[in-house]
């Protein structure tokens, strides 16, 4: 395993690049979103955010099921960053998400914002993910159930959503609408932009913590063989 | 070789409880491990035994896991079944071809037929560790991993196993974990000292 | 295949003598339901709808159902008998599907009691809301069993197991209590099917990996 963090550099520039461009866009180029106004703005860092932190839960479930797999340690660990940055993105979402609410509807919650309510959900769910670490010896059974739990996870994420669809009718009524914005060229280039600097964003992170951990074991095991 | 390592170790977190242990083991071989409390003996067994897995090195055991018997520390029999029921259920788990004899043979050699009825939390330390025994044996299994069978054996216990060991020497595979090899030495083909 | 069966039934079989002998954990799932209950008749307020004790109704059930899963691998657990049965040749799975049918036997005599508790303390309850509970009873048994089996290899077990557990209850809630509810109960029944279905696929599949290294 490289300690290199070769992709690392690359992708934190590329993504300084990328949402600085973004950014630039969103707040200098776009129009203006014809309903919503000037706030709407917030939707180019929200969504990308959000998809993010789909793809990093994904991606920790991918390396889940290549654990299991093979029963190659190393999984454990891909996994884990993964899913770490998964929650760390997932509490920017509910975040934005959250200011956006307070910036269109003066409230700074709503149980009509299915997206908010997933990741609420999500949110919890992937929190007692840390806690199973926390609370388990380390070694092959927990990277096992680790791995078991994250698989988990990616099938809760669209059965949530269908049960929170199903829901809004008995939990809220639907008082506030809002309409995914028609996205005509401007707006979508801007937002494919942000999206691809968050994306690169979490990779770089990714690549850091995942590139520290591993320094971190392999320390502790020239510590054991120098002992 | 029925079993075969190689720089096996097993860390738990920071520690290591075994470390560069290498192995071989024929079918009839008769493997007695030696060391201290906390030497990882019991460790070893686990591993063989196939309930954890090497943190390091390669590990190659040949039979498939009905025909490993394991005695743990642990008797691993439920305490609020009676002896026949405990027999009963492994007996089907591991498919044992006419469990019902197999079972009162056991019983009876093991001298635990008069409380076969009885539930096993109304047994003694070498009851309970005889009745162990018979989940072992109990499939026939090519295979034994003992871990400190004499330690919480009652006399008459003891005078049975020593018996059951003399006739399966030289008949099939076996390791005893021990940290008094006196009585076993005679039997041993091949010696392990865990450090 | 019929000995894959056979280990199911010896050692749910296993499950049920246990229980018979221990009689500890169906009289506190039976008692805990009950009680449950009429504390929240105590805390709604009179003008109360039906419909929020109907929601009531479910988390006290959800909640008995922790109450039973936490006892679940008690046994194995203490005495260390997982690695008995892990040992055996037999499929790992059969173990969960076993502790399942034996979580959800005790679920289904807790709610024989709770449901009529409901109808006399509360209000009556339709077939819809029957239909719901046994549809959520498969869901909280497959996924429960699994989780119970996780939180008993931890440290911190019966704290651990209310955390991992009511995530991924919340959409058996939503299915339930829709179903209870809402004119249309269809809609929600057929999400209860779902969610049985893909969770207890790959609670059957992954349990192996949840008790072997």
């Amino acid at each position: 395993m490289s300690l290199r963090n070769s992709a690392g550099p690359a992708a934190a520039l590329g993504a300084f690049a990328l949402l600085l461009g973004g950014i630039a866009l969103a707040f200098l180029w776009v129009p203006n979103d014809a309903d919503q106004g000037f706030s709407q703005r917030i939707f180019y860092i929200h969504v990308p955010v959000a998809l993010t932190a789909y793809a990093c839960f994904g991606w920790g479930a991918w390396k889940a099921l290549r654990l299991l797999w093979t029963r190659e340690q190393r999984y454990d660990l891909e996994s884990y960053t993964a899913i770490h940055m998964g929650v760390i993105f997932g509490v920017l979402t509910l975040v934005t998400g959250s200011i956006w609410a307070r910036i269109s509807w003066g409230v700074w919650w709503s149980w009509s914002e299915q997206q908010l309510v997933l990741f609420l959900v999500l949110f919890l769910f992937y929190s007692a993910y840390f806690m199973l670490r926390y609370s388990t010896d380390p070694g092959p059974r927990r990277a096992n159930m680790s791995a078991v739990y994250a698989l988990f996870g990616v099938v809760l994420i669209p059965v949530s959503f269908l049960a929170i669809r199903l829901a809004k009718n008995f939990i809220h009524p639907v008082v506030f609408t809002r309409d995914g914005p028609q996205m005509e060229g401007t707006m979508f280039l801007t937002f494919c932009v942000c999206l691809a600097g968050v994306l690169a964003l979490a990779t770089a992170l990714y690549q850091t913590e995942l590139a520290g951990k591993r320094l971190d074991v392999k320390l502790r095991e020239l510590r054991e063989s120098l002992s | 070789m029925i079993v075969s390592a190689r720089g096996l170790e097993r860390r738990f977190g920071e520690k290591h409880a075994l470390r560069g242990v290498d192995l071989e083991l024929g079918e009839r071989d008769l493997l007695v491990v030696t060391g201290a409390n906390g030497s990882g003996k019991s460790t070893l067994l686990a591993l063989l035994a196939g309930l954890l897995a090497p943190t390091r090195g390669e590990l190659d055991v040949s039979v498939e896991r009905g025909a490993i018997g394991f005695l743990a520390h642990e008797p691993l029999v439920y305490r609020e079944l009676t002896a026949h029921e405990n027999l009963e259920l492994y007996g089907r788990l591991y498919r044992v071809p006419e469990r019902r004899e197999r079972i009162g043979m056991l019983l009876e050699r093991y001298g635990l037929w008069e409380a076969r009825h009885e539930r096993v939390s109304a047994y003694s330390r070498g009851m309970a560790q005889r009745l162990a025994l018979c989940r072992t044996l109990l499939h026939d299994p090519a295979l034994l991993l003992l871990d400190e069978p004499f330690s919480a054996l009652d006399e008459a216990g003891a005078a049975i196993l020593d018996e059951e060991l003399a006739s399966l020497a030289g008949e099939r595979a076996l390791v005893l974990a021990t940290h008094e090899p006196g009585r076993l030495i005679a039997l041993a083909t091949l010696e392990l000292a865990l450090a | 295949m019929s000995a894959y069966f056979g280990d199911v039934a010896a050692l749910a079989r296993k499950d049920l003598l246990l229980e018979l002998r221990a009689r500890d954990t169906v009289p506190a799932m039976l008692l805990f339901v009950v009680s449950a209950l009429v504390v929240f008749r105590f805390s709604l307020p009179t003008e109360a709808s039906d419909l929020a004790a109907t929601g009531l109704l479910w988390i006290a059930v959800v909640f008995t159902a922790l109450l039973g899963l936490t006892r679940a691998f008690a046994a194995e657990r203490d005495q260390r008998l997982l690695d008995g049965l892990v040992l055996a040749p037999c499929d790992r799975s059969a173990i969960w599907l076993a502790k399942g049918t034996s979580v959800l036997a005790f679920l289904v005599l807790a709610e024989a009691i709770a449901l009529p508790a409901f109808a006399l303390f509360f209000s009556p309850i339709g077939w819809e809301t029957v239909a719901a509970f046994a549809l959520a009873d498969l869901g909280i048994a497959a996924v429960g069993t699994l989780l119970a089996a996780m939180a008993a290899a931890s440290r911190a077990r019966e704290l651990l197991l209310p955390l991992l557990f009511l995530p991924l209850v919340i959409p058996i809630v939503v299915g339930g209590v829709g179903a209870s509810v809402e004119p249309d109960p269809g809609r929600y029944l057929a999400f209860l099917g779902l969610y049985d279905l893909v969770f207890a696929i790959l609670a059957w599949a992954s349990f192996e990996y949840v008790v072997t290294e």
